[in-house]
């Protein structure tokens, strides 16, 4: 396996070429964009430009309508998960606290949603209290099954009920979504990625003009 | 007699410490860092995380609490972006290795929970573990109530 890499690359040397010039070409490109401004990198997976994620219309734990025009000037991440998940949802949102711990004062204009996919068993009050347990300024959303399923599309996030003993677990997306402070979908951020890689990220978005 | 209930309390206390550690002392499994995730009330679910070690290989088969007749052995998994949970029927401990329960990987799941579980409560577990011979081993622990909000730190290795 190894040696057939290494002949491929002996066997291509203008590809190779032409990724010593890419390479060059983007840390030129990278010093460009400190001092102009206009080439970021992401940690994320930058999908300025998407088609889709471009609204929603869901409820807070107030019974209170909300869409991304609500956040303007913040930095949004938008995670779906649900609160009896033991693992990926208390980590993501651990770290989107950490996050907003991290950015200092910025931390302040960074809104994190958590849409439930399990509206089901996600009370308000459960929503209302569990975001709480991570940040105060964290919000829930939560919509029936049918806006859940038009939201997820829109997202393109997949949810589905796995039945397990007498009760239900549900597998879903974990990746969370950042918007910049325009209300414009931007970046997916992977569940593996660290507290401060996501800081970085939001960051770039907020100090960007 | 305040202080005195104190005293006695702390002195049966660390007679049944000093007992479990002696009875894990024997055992061929033995188990470390356990917690329980808390949960906000009316939240019907949670995790319970430990570090297991074998003496000789053996399995994880099952857990069992007096909280909720529902515990389980999961698994969750990454599929791409999607996370994935499911229900295993046993987890392998080759002697020597410990083998983490940790957020991103294997979890105690407790569902249908009747209470609220609040940090700093205790939640009493009785492990079963089976050697290769098919022999059962139980092991009864108290894991402490560790806060929601409680980050998934990767675990040091042989800390």
């Amino acid at each position: 396996m190894n040696q057939r890499n290494s002949n491929d690359r002996v066997s291509h040397p203008a590809s190779r070429r032409a990724f010593v010039l890419s390479a060059t070409t983007l840390a030129l490109g990278l010093l460009a964009g400190c001092s102009l401004g206009s080439s970021v990198s992401f940690n994320g997976t930058d999908i300025t430009g998407a088609d889709f994620g471009r609204d929603f219309r869901l409820k807070d734990p107030t019974g209170q309508e909300r869409t991304l025009a609500d956040f303007k000037d913040k930095v949004v991440l938008v995670f779906f998960g649900f609160t009896q998940c033991p693992d990926v949802c208390p980590t993501a949102l651990a770290r989107a606290a950490e996050v907003k711990t991290l950015l200092g004062p910025d931390g302040d204009r960074l809104q994190v949603l958590f849409v439930s996919v399990d509206p089901e068993r996600d009370t308000p009050e459960v929503l209302n209290a569990y975001t709480a347990a991570f940040d105060p300024t964290f919000l829930a959303l939560y919509g029936d099954q049918e806006r859940l399923a038009e939201t997820a599309k829109e997202f393109k996030v997949i949810y589905q009920k796995v039945p397990t003993g007498d009760s239900y677990t549900i597998d879903h997306t974990a990746v969370t979504y950042a918007f910049d402070t325009k209300g414009k979908l931007r970046l997916k951020l992977s569940h593996s990625q660290s507290a401060i890689e996501y800081a970085a990220d939001v960051r770039k978005l907020l100090h960007a003009a | 007699m305040n202080h005195f209930i104190r005293t006695v309390a702390a002195a049966a206390m660390l007679a049944a410490v000093a007992g479990s550690a002696h009875a894990q002392a024997q055992a061929n499994v033995s188990v470390k860092d356990a917690w329980v995730r808390a949960t906000v009330a009316q939240q019907k679910a949670t995790g319970a995380f430990m570090q297991l070690q074998a003496a000789k290989d053996s399995k994880f088969v099952s857990a069992s609490s007096p909280l909720t007749p529902t515990v389980e052995v999961h698994e969750m998994a990454m599929q791409g972006d999607v996370m994935r949970m499911r229900q295993v029927q046993s987890v392998d401990l080759p002697a020597g290795k410990t083998v983490e329960l940790k957020p991103g990987g294997y979890h105690i799941m407790m569902m249908n929970l009747k209470a609220q579980v609040k940090e700093g409560d205790t939640v009493p577990f009785t492990l079963v573990f089976e050697g290769k011979d098919g022999k059962r081993e139980q092991v009864e622990i108290q894991a402490p109530v560790k806060a929601l909000n409680n980050a998934a730190k990767p675990a040091h290795a042989g800390h």
